[in-house]
């Protein structure tokens, strides 16, 4: 058997813009095939005071991404003497993702934060940098159970529409809290990889708030 | 690809107050290429008793005659129909006899047994029975569908709102599925009619 | 008149007729299905008066829960019950298929069954098939001769132990029972470290989960605790929860075929197109 570089240690991670908010969400379990390695560990991550990222996919990648992403901002504040906008970061990313094309971070992103305007803003990623800004995004082993909700409850206009209609969703915060609560509960019923808690990252202008949900434990 | 994913379906049956409703994409597919619109994967076997197969056409459409077959005997031996519960046994009971040589689909079975209570059931290709008192769900779009029931399902739901919510969460589920859409056929029965709707859903 | 024109199974058995076709499918690079698990954790001991078994009821495809409360515990006979592990289909239809041979035994004898034939009948069935009717097995029950627990693995082969484990929890709940697990339990002593060991399996072994089902079978008694631990409820319901409006679905057509009860029935519905 040769050596495998990855695993999948599973997860879910939501993102949900609205007008002046934006909510980022990840269950806090990880595992590997048929294990639970932690039922604590936060798959989200502060790159900046309005730039939250959530990864699930390969934990050991997703901690190195972060630690380039990070080490990367700590020089663009000491260049540019301010914190990085969402949007700014989001390419950072796609191109930091794309840097390793041909040996790819196994990460599943979803970003989430304010932009320069204060408007929510969400990007959702592929494994190698392709990157879109949407109203609303899942990503990792429950997307395919909660997306489908999602688009239900906050459909977004289509991208290909002229002239551009925002992408954001009408829901205000409190509801958009109580969706993302609910899709992880029902993503954790039928997913064994999602689980234990979920913590919720609120970002609006106030600042950043995080909350928890506990899940089922099996 | 695997098998299962060759023509491409949805398949999901829900359960409300004394009533149960069940519903299909319409779309058959060879691969990513759409062949028909208008395919019926649901199936009347008596007036209270509906299966859905999900999975390869032609091993949908063989079973589905050959489960004729067997509850026209059935009726011709006893005089009546059959208890969904017969039925899922005997549906159970001809898959599972091709245990090393499957038919490739995935049944959902859904009526009203004595007293019109509501029974829906699924089962793997090999009839491993599945019964469930809220909904469930077949095809290359279950896990969409899963997750969209789970949030959408409330217990004890009357025939108008039970046929909106499975529509809705039939067409939100299969709006992520490449391999399903075109629309939907739902049955929605309680004890004194069925009512039987076509979807419009996105094209694509 | 060939088989196939009269389509009726005179006969029990497997039918072979669509593996050549399966085969060729599969040679033409489709990748072969998975069925049905119950990737599961099943347990049973010996206590003073008998044996208790216990599961958990979870039965997952892949990573996704089928069922979020099936029986793994079956019914063999009056005074035998078998856990089940291993493809669902599998479990089920030998466990059923043995049963009903222990009845007809029954009949013939005018005896009660005993856990040795139940497990020599499933042994040389599973034997029989080489391993590919997948199904692992505790089998447990109380005859003429005493409390008897067993394991069956899927090729056949047996173990006569005081307490058993199998499925993908089989390891969790064995490290409860190693721990605690001493003889002359009394019933309560016994309920209880079962279902530790279940929960053990449900909480750390993904492939189970949801409830705990418990079967205690003593001389001449059984009781079949259906659901007798439920340590995971859904753990948030959305406050406003989702309503569709009436017509917010778009409906191409509509068809209302009033049933013709034996009864009377008033049809009042209005066909209706939207």
């Amino acid at each position: 058997m040769s050596f495998n570089p990855y695993d999948n240690n599973g997860g879910t991670c939501v993102a949900i813009a609205g007008s002046d908010y934006c909510v980022v969400a990840a269950d806090t379990r990880m595992s590997t095939g048929y294990s639970i390695l932690t039922r604590d560990y936060s798959k989200i991550c502060k790159l900046a005071d309005t730039a939250i990222l959530a990864s699930s996919g390969f934990q050991a990648d997703v901690k190195a991404l972060q630690k380039v992403l990070s080490a990367r901002h700590l020089t663009y504040q000491h260049q540019h003497n301010k914190q990085m906008s969402c949007p700014a970061m989001a390419q950072l990313l796609s191109n930091t993702l794309y840097y390793k094309r041909f040996f790819p971070y196994y990460a599943f992103n979803v970003l989430g934060g304010l932009d320069s305007e204060g408007k929510g803003c969400v990007f959702t990623y592929d494994a190698v940098g392709s990157y879109e800004r949407v109203g609303y995004s899942s990503q990792g082993s429950g997307s395919t159970l909660i997306i489908p909700v999602l688009d239900n409850q906050l459909k977004s206009p289509s991208p290909l529409l002229l002239p551009a209609k925002d992408a954001v969703t009408p829901l205000l915060e409190a509801e958009a809290v109580d969706l993302v609560k609910d899709v992880f509960a029902s993503a954790a019923e039928r997913d064994i990889y999602t689980g234990d808690r979920v913590e919720i990252v609120i970002v609006n202008k106030s600042g950043i708030r995080r909350e928890y949900v506990e899940l089922r434990k099996d | 690809m695997s098998i299962f994913e060759y023509n491409g379906s949805a398949l999901v049956a829900m359960v409300g107050k004394n009533s149960f409703a069940i519903a299909s994409d319409r779309r058959l597919g060879v691969q990513l290429q759409t062949v028909a619109t208008d395919f019926q994967r649901i199936f009347k076997i008596h007036d209270k008793l509906y299966i859905g197969l999900s999975g390869l056409a032609t091993d949908v459409q063989t079973l589905f005659q050959r489960l004729v077959f067997r509850h026209k005997l059935y009726q011709l031996r006893e005089e009546r129909d059959m208890k969904p519960e017969a039925f899922a046994s005997l549906v159970s009971a001809m898959l599972y006899e091709k245990r090393f040589g499957p038919y490739f689909v995935q049944p959902v079975i859904a009526g009203l047994g004595d007293d019109d209570i509501p029974f829906i059931c699924t089962m793997d290709s090999i009839g491993a029975k599945e019964l469930a008192e809220d909904f469930v769900v077949a095809g290359t779009a279950n896990e969409s569908l899963y997750g969209a029931c789970e949030s959408m399902y409330k217990p004890g739901m009357e025939p108008e709102e039970l046929f909106e919510t499975v529509s809705q969460a039939l067409q939100s589920s299969v709006d992520r599925d490449c391999l399903s859409g075109w629309g939907g056929h739902v049955f929605v029965v309680t004890p004194a009619e069925v009512k039987e709707s076509t979807l419009k859903g996105r094209m694509d | 008149m060939s088989k196939s024109t009269v389509d009726v199974p005179q006969r029990g058995g497997f039918s072979f007729d669509l593996c050549r076709r399966n085969e060729m499918l599969e040679g033409k690079g489709l990748k072969p299905q998975i069925y049905r698990k119950t990737g599961t954790t099943i347990v049973g001991l010996v206590f003073q008066d008998g044996i208790i078994l216990g599961a958990d009821t979870r039965a997952t495809e892949g990573p996704i829960v089928a069922d979020k409360n099936c029986e793994k515990i079956h019914y063999m006979a009056p005074n035998i019950y078998c856990c089940g592990a291993g493809t669902a289909a599998d479990t089920e239809a030998v466990t059923d298929m043995v049963s009903s041979q222990l009845l007809l035994h029954r009949y013939a004898t005018g005896r009660e069954s005993r856990v040795g034939t139940a497990l020599t009948l499933l042994k040389t069935h599973l034997f029989g098939y080489q391993g590919h009717v997948s199904a692992a097995l505790v089998l447990g029950g109380v005859d003429i001769t005493g409390p008897h627990l067993y394991t069956i693995y899927p090729h056949g082969s047996t173990d006569r132990l005081a307490f058993a484990t199998m499925g993908s929890g089989s390891l969790a709940a064995m490290a409860m029972f190693e721990t605690k697990y001493k003889e002359g339990l009394t019933r309560d002593e016994g309920i209880n470290l079962v279902c530790e060991a279940v929960c053990s399996g449900i909480f750390n072994d993904l492939g189970s989960g949801s409830n705990v089902d418990v079967c205690v079978i003593t001389k001449g008694h059984k009781e079949y605790l259906r659901n007798y631990q439920l340590p995971n409820p859904r753990t948030y319901v959305s406050s406003k929860g989702y309503s569709f409006a009436k017509g917010q679905t778009e409906v191409l057509s509509t068809k209302i075929t009033p049933l013709k009860n034996n009864l009377v029935v008033v049809a009042e519905g209005e066909a209706m197109e939207e």
